[in-house]
């Protein structure tokens, strides 16, 4: 688009303070996007952020475009019915994992479900923030928090698992320790037509300190994060000398060592089937083993606004645009004189 | 002795009858009523309807629970109910009979369907012997026919199965009751033809069905019970037949017309409330966009991101949707949004009666939030009504940028009368204002944009996104105002919690001052909202006629009130307030005017018959002028 502005990240910043608490992983997400945005090619006033309630759901505020601030779990709803009103919007839609899987799980999985054009980042901390450290929807089996003093016993959601389950087009993982690849999965998302779905690993410094630290951690990231590359080969560690193969539907993760290049699964994000990123998905239900990053479906469907809009366009072909007096004349009438 | 030709001459006039269809839920009883009130509407007769029917989809055959019902009321003069009682019972079954009988006129006449009147049926009516023979019927008029049998032979050589053959037995009660009250015979024939297309041996056989019936009255000698209904001297026009839910839907795309923006409407299936979501669904190349949400709450959200979006933003649900829409209504009126919430109410708490009528969901519409979260009310006063009650709705919601919300019932939803089609140039504008840059002057003498800088109503503008230089965050938690940034400041909060009331208030001036119909100089008015105002208008007339005057003033407003409503009301010596809750408006009018207005309440699940309000308002007239 040639004739949007040239902005540079200082224009997509408001005068708002940043009210996260010093050290929150909320602020390098913030930074990646705000110096993302300027690449994307699209106006400030094309965007919109829409947030439900919790911490990372101040983001808009930050944000020099629309926003609009919802109410709790309600964003992906308050955000459907903007994109299919406005074809037109660039829709960002950013909670964490209390608000967008737990009281907002409805509204999420059938966003992605619909395939809504919108760009849905969720900042998993594992931890309700804003509320001060109660255990959340995917908070580990065991976890103390002020609500669960003796440990929570609930299964938690694999946030990728959930979206592929729900249909979901596009499917990906990053964490809050890699800007380029935080900003490379936000631009994917941005250019994906549909519900795009990122999973945002953000560390909450204080309620749930170095969750994913085994994980993002400089010098574990080679061992421990699966880079997830369309058409390459699953491999890791520092020279490569781990994989992943698929038994049985199963993955599982090997030294290429002992089973040869060959016989690793070939990344493909574009397979109809969603078995396959399902599989790699549930490499890891925990943050202490090699989990993967990257986006692990990002596959071509009807998006809904546009099939909206498309009944539309096709009725008003077949009938003409609408016509009051028709339409009030349209069943059986009667004249009286 | 007189032949069978000579009388059937004999038609007797009759200024009015009230029939009622009864039988089981899988006779096509709502049909039988449809087309036989279709008829009378083309015929250019009034009328009124009462759709009756189970929650069940199928209840047990046979069995009280699965009776569905459909009363229509037809006159020669302008009507504004469905009659008190029905003259004319046409049974299907026992369970149909023995549910509705209590309901007909003593006199009335029973038409049957004695195939129907077998040991079991009347068994699992509770009968325990047959009233078609027993002299439980004495002193009705009583019509028995042989239904289900003569539609099977009617149809025997068409070539359609005779379990097939057995249900066009409705069309049968139809081709009776069409012989019976002189409908025209050739909109319901043009209509069989039109709905059944492509299945020819349905086609044949219900036609075989209506003019089996038809021609059984002619033979069967019961000219005696012939009555003629002569068309409405109606005001002149072009008329059509509508029920409320449709007119609403039709209201709410005129409005979008009216105010040229695009309608959006975000719903979830309930009774009575889905018939406003299927119709709008229809009428695509208006540019409707229509959403079937997840839930309640996805529904009301998602009209609110049309709404944030520039759209008329439009939710339909029924009592127990509106507890789940609450929250993000609450959003709606932090945000200062346009949003229209619609209301269907039905029979509560709970689930209640989904399929009854009940208007007690007008203190949840006026205080159902958390904090001080004031919003206009409108409410549809009968079926035509809800048409300019929508659109009214709107123009107050996109005007005022406030969540607005309209209350109809399930009695006005499914009942039908003419409604004299508006000509469209006659519908007013809606004026829409999208904001186009900025509104304010910073300390540095830049010209920013402050999205909660108001008009001189308090109203804040309209800005969509997509507008270069508005660029502005809101959300739910308090603002300051004018320029919209978040504020916890004790001073701003009680100032924004008193603008949100006054705003409202204001509009007031926007609205018409209440009106009175009937006597203004009478001692007692009586304060109808909603749908009573049928059945006010029905008593207010008898009452009339029997030389006592009456004031009526009907509210479509109901927050806020007109502003002429508390002089109006002190002006008289008594208020009485029927409603169909217990007593919902009169405790708000007590409250607004320190008036001692008393309440008439009904919550049967029906609505109040004309009778009843005749009874009430007569009572009060003798009292007050016993104490005058």
């Amino acid at each position: 688009m040639t004739d949007v502005p040239v902005t540079t990240r200082k224009d997509w910043a408001t005068d708002q303070e940043v009210r996260w608490c010093p050290g929150c992983g909320d602020y390098s997400i913030l930074t990646a996007m705000q110096l993302l945005m300027p690449e994307l090619g699209v106006r400030r006033e094309d965007t919109v952020f829409v947030s439900g309630i919790g911490c990372a759901a101040r983001f808009p505020y930050y944000m020099n475009t629309y926003g609009l601030h919802a109410i709790h779990g309600r964003s992906p709803a308050v955000a459907t019915g903007l994109a299919m009103a406005r074809g037109d919007l660039h829709v960002w839609v950013v909670g964490g994992d209390g608000d967008m899987m737990s009281i907002g799980g409805n509204h999420l999985i059938h966003a992605l479900r619909r395939n809504v054009n919108l760009n849905i980042l969720l900042f998993n901390n594992q931890i309700y923030g804003l509320t001060k450290g109660q255990y959340s929807p995917t908070s580990e089996r065991g976890k103390v928090t002020k609500s669960t003093p003796h440990g929570s016993v609930e299964q938690p959601f694999n946030a990728v698992s959930l979206a592929l389950g729900a249909e979901a087009s596009f499917v990906a993982r990053t964490h809050d320790m890699d800007r380029g690849h935080m900003q490379e999965m936000f631009r994917r998302a941005h250019d994906h037509p549909g519900a795009a779905f990122v999973e945002v690993y953000q560390n909450c410094n204080v309620f749930n300190d170095g969750a994913f630290a085994a994980l993002t951690k400089r010098d574990a990231r080679d061992s421990m994060l699966i880079d997830l590359q369309h058409g390459e080969p699953v491999r890791f560690g520092s020279d490569g000398e781990f994989g992943v193969v698929i038994e049985n539907g199963r993955a599982r993760v090997v030294a290429v060592a002992e089973v040869g290049v060959d016989a690793l699964v070939v990344h493909d994000e574009t397979d109809p089937d969603p078995s396959v990123a399902f599989a790699l998905s549930r490499l890891a239900n925990t943050n202490d083993v090699p989990t993967p990053i990257g986006v692990f479906r990002a596959v071509d469907r009807s998006e809904y606004g546009s099939a909206v809009t498309s009944q539309i366009a096709a009725s008003q072909a077949k009938s003409g645009p609408g016509e009051l007096h028709k339409l009030l004349h349209s069943r059986p009438t009667w004249q009286v004189a | 002795m007189t032949n069978i030709a000579e009388r059937a001459d004999e038609v007797r006039k009759a200024d009015g009858i009230v029939l009622r269809f009864a039988g089981d839920s899988g006779d096509g009883m709502q049909l039988t009523g449809d087309r036989f009130t279709s008829a009378s509407a083309l015929f250019g007769n009034d009328l009124a309807t009462l759709p009756e029917f189970p929650a069940e989809i199928r209840a047990p055959a046979g069995t009280l629970a699965g009776v569905s019902s459909f009363q229509v009321h037809i006159s020669d003069h302008d009507i504004t109910t469905p009659g008190d009682a029905p003259s004319v019972l046409v049974a299907m079954n026992p369970a149909a009979l023995k549910s509705d009988l209590p309901l007909l006129k003593p006199g009335g006449t029973v038409i049957v369907n004695s195939d129907a009147f077998n040991e079991r049926n009347l068994a699992k009516a509770g009968y325990e012997s047959n009233p078609l023979e027993d002299g439980g019927l004495d002193g009705y008029t009583v019509v028995t026919a042989p239904m289900t049998d003569l539609t099977k032979r009617a149809c025997a050589d068409l070539g359609v199965k005779p379990r097939d053959a057995e249900r066009s037995k409705n069309f049968f009660a139809l081709g009776l009751v069409s012989w019976l009250y002189s409908r025209p015979v050739k909109p319901t024939v043009d209509w069989i033809d039109g709905k059944f297309a492509g299945r020819d041996t349905v086609i044949a056989a219900n036609k075989a069905a209506f003019a089996a019936g038809h021609a059984f009255g002619e033979t069967a000698e019961l000219g005696a019970s012939r009555l003629m209904v002569a068309p409405a001297a109606l005001e002149p026009g072009t008329y059509t037949n509508i029920n409320g839910n449709t007119a609403l839907s039709w209201g709410l795309i005129a409005a979008s017309q009216q105010a040229g923006i695009p309608l959006f409407l975000g719903s979830y299936p309930i009774t009575p409330a889905s018939d406003i979501l299927h119709e709008l669904a229809r009428h695509k190349n208006f540019g409707v966009r229509t959403l079937q949400a997840e839930d309640e709450i996805a529904a009301v959200g998602a009209a609110l991101g049309a709404a944030y979006g520039g759209h008329i933003g439009v939710t339909t649900t029924s009592g127990p949707g509106m507890a789940l829409k609450a929250e993000t209504v609450g959003l709606a009126v932090s945000l200062e949004v346009p949003l229209v919430v619609i209301d269907i109410q039905r029979g509560g708490p709970s689930t209640g009666l989904p399929t009854k009528t009940e208007a007690a969901d007008l203190l949840m519409a006026m205080y159902g939030r958390h904090g001080e979260a004031p919003l206009p009310i409108v409410a549809a006063l009968s079926p035509s009504d809800c048409f300019f009650t929508a659109i009214e709705a709107v123009r107050i919601a996109v005007e005022h940028r406030t969540p607005v919300v309209l209350l109809s019932d399930g009695y006005l939803a499914n009942s039908s009368e003419p409604w004299r089609i508006p000509d469209v140039e006659s519908l007013d504008p809606i004026s829409i204002e999208f904001a186009s840059k900025p509104n304010h002057v910073d300390g540095d003498g830049e010209a920013v944009f402050w999205p909660f800088r108001r008009d001189e109503r308090l109203v804040r503008p309209w800005a969509i996104p997509g507008t270069a230089g508005l660029m502005h965050r809101i959300g739910g938690i308090e603002k300051e105002d004018g320029s919209g940034n978040i504020s916890y400041e004790p001073d701003n909060h009680e100032a924004m919690v008193r603008l949100r009331a006054e705003r409202i208030a204001l509009i007031a001036q926007h609205i018409p001052a209440a009106e009175v119909m009937g006597d203004a100089d009478a001692s007692v008015a009586v304060v109808g909202w909603g749908s009573t105002w049928g059945a006010i208008t029905g008593a207010r007339r008898r009452l009339e006629a029997a030389g006592h005057g009456v004031a009526h003033i009907h509210l479509r407003h109901l927050n806020p009130l007109p502003a002429n409503l508390g002089e109006l009301l002190a002006s008289f010596e008594r208020v009485v307030v029927p409603e169909m809750n217990t007593g919902q408006l009169c405790r708000m009018l007590r409250a607004e005017y320190l008036v001692d207005a008393r309440s008439v309440t009904k919550v049967s699940g029906q609505p109040f018959t004309a009778a009843e309000l005749v009874q009430a308002l007569f009572a009060e007239i003798e009292s007050a002028g016993a104490k005058r």
